[in-house]
């Protein structure tokens, strides 16, 4: 693997143990992955093997149980605007519109109101949401909302994205088409993707490196460079 | 002229459509107003018959309820004490039922917020709360009277407790249950911290808090009556009570219908603000 440049996420023997009554499960054992900026990156895995687990180590959701998640060599502390989560169940703030669910993040950054929808109807136009921009996300269907999702943490600056399989829920045309416009966006941007899927084909489409994990104690099995 | 107009208009591209169209949306319209008055029609003729055949010589009949409601609303026919006086009795009523339900959503809002999100305060605060909850208002009569003596500031106090719990557990229940994932998607996008109360839990839990308060604007005017035995002298309330030492049943009756009708049109108002207030919520159109 090439060392010239720092890796932006790097994931060092990470564990992470969940106890759940009298039993304990081990989610992630000893898991290595070093993520270099501008790849898109597929995780594919049984389910159960702990790739959810693993993306929310790295969105700083949850912490390691021991091992380091680093992110430009600093440890992940806590959730940030520079690592964004598209969530499978979009998680949108209901009583906001598609303008301001997008403005959400920009607006708690502090910017000012001009600012704010500069930013927003950039994105809103990027996801192709123009029309929608007051439409409340109930009014919207599954694929929209993803979208208003990824226009979201995009809005936000976030330099990779985590996205925890977005388009499971979406029906076969729907997917395909957000599959393209999100190739399209990353090939603009340039971002970093972290993006969890079952399905390989899915994988292999979207994917310049797909990471295998392995069942049970989650492990990555392989790490493959497309 | 315009009505006639819409009517006419597709005319011109079918013959026997628009009327049977124009009749479908006639009755479309007209359709829940004729089916609300099924059952008051049914019981107004029920009232009738069992007035009329003498089953019962206590109740009035609905012409004289109906002439006496006339009375009390603008007088003119027996001119007595209650003559033109309904106006006056229904401020009076209004004025206790929204003055202690907006007393008791000054407590029970800020109680719930603290009792849903602070864990210290609910282990202080909820056994209490719940061990004074099933007490009925009607139970706390006398010793409200004693607290805040006879008259208004009684009946303030009764409504007002009334009121209080609705607003108090769907607030806590709207401020407990909002979705964890809002809280990881805000903090995500760098919203934390105390930011989070009014950017996350206060609107996530509006839909919670809106039918609270419209429950309890409901049981503000549902013990009114309550609130008002305690020795006032204007109000609904009052005068159902006069109309029972009086044996006067068409005063009781007309009080009833009053508040009902009152109660009513007050829920209707706050179902329409809340249907505008919360357009965003898929589950709150009533
Ligand atoms: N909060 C939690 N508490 C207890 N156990 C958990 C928790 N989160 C995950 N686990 C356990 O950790 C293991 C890995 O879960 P994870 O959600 O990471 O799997 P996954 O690979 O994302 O599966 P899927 O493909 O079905 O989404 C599972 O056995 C799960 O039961
Ligand atoms: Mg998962």
């Amino acid at each position: 693997m090439a060392e010239s440049a720092t890796p932006i996420v790097e994931i060092k023997g990470v564990s992470k143990v969940f106890q759940l009554q009298d039993q304990t499960i081990h989610a992630l054992s000893g898991a290595n992955l070093s993520i270099n900026k501008g790849e898109f990156i597929c995780l594919i895995g049984a389910s159960g093997c702990g790739k959810s687990t693993l993306l929310r180590i790295m969105a700083g959701f949850d912490q390691p149980s021991s091992g380091e998640a680093l992110m430009w060599g600093k440890p992940i502390a806590g959730p940030d605007p520079s690592r964004g989560m598209v969530f499978q169940d979009y998680a949108l703030f209901p009583w906001l519109s598609v303008r301001a669910n997008i403005g959400f993040g920009p607006a708690s950054r502090g910017l000012g109101a001009a600012e704010v929808k500069q930013i927003v109807d950039k994105f809103i136009d990027l996801v192709g949401l123009s029309k929608f921009a007051n439409a409340y996300p109930h009014q919207l269907s599954g694929g929209m909302k993803q979208r208003v999702a990824i226009a979201r943490v995009l809005a936000n600056d976030a330099e990779l994205v985590l996205m925890d399989e977005p388009f499971g829920a979406l029906d076969a045309m729907t997917r395909e088409r957000l599959q393209d416009e999100l190739l399209d966006i990353w090939e603009r941007t340039r971002l970093t993707v972290v993006f969890v899927t079952h399905a390989v084909e899915e994988a292999i489409l979207l994917a310049n490196r797909v990471v295998v994990m392995t069942p049970g104690p989650g492990r990555i099995e392989s790490d493959n460079l497309l | 002229m315009a009505i006639v107009e819409t009517v006419s208009a597709p005319a011109a591209t079918g013959a026997a459509g628009p009327t049977r169209a124009a009749t479908r949306s006639t009755w479309s319209r007209l359709k829940p107003t004729v089916l609300a008055l099924i059952v008051p029609l049914i019981l107004l003729v029920f009232w009738q018959v069992a007035t009329t055949q003498q089953w019962t010589r206590l109740i009035p009949t609905p012409y004289a309820v109906g002439e006496y409601m006339i009375d009390f609303a603008v007088g003119g026919i027996y001119d007595d004490a209650y003559s033109a006086t309904l106006t006056t009795h229904l401020l009076a009523s209004m004025s206790r039922v929204y003055g202690g339900f907006a007393l008791a959503a000054l407590f029970a809002l800020p109680i719930g917020i603290l009792i849903g999100r602070v864990p210290t305060a609910r282990m202080v605060l909820d056994p209490f709360l719940q061990v004074m909850r099933p007490i009925p208002v009607t139970a706390w009569l006398p010793l409200s009277m004693i607290l805040f003596g006879l008259g208004a500031k009684s009946a303030f106090a009764l409504v007002c407790l009334g009121a209080f719990y609705p607003i108090l557990l769907n607030t806590i229940f709207g401020v407990r249950s909002v979705d964890p994932k809002l809280f990881e998607a805000a903090s995500m996008l760098g919203c934390r911290g105390n930011a989070q109360f009014y950017k996350v839990v206060l609107p996530a839990a509006t839909p919670s808090i809106f039918t609270g308060l419209r429950l309890g604007l409901g049981l503000a005017w549902f013990v009114i009556v309550v609130g008002e035995m305690t020795g006032v002298p204007q109000g609904l309330g009052a005068v159902i009570m006069d109309g029972r030492t009086l044996s006067r049943t068409e005063l009781v009756i007309c009080g009833m219908i009053v508040i009902g009708l009152a109660g009513y049109i007050s829920d209707r108002v706050v179902v329409a603000l809340g249907n505008y207030l919360l357009r965003w919520s898929p589950n709150h159109h009533g």
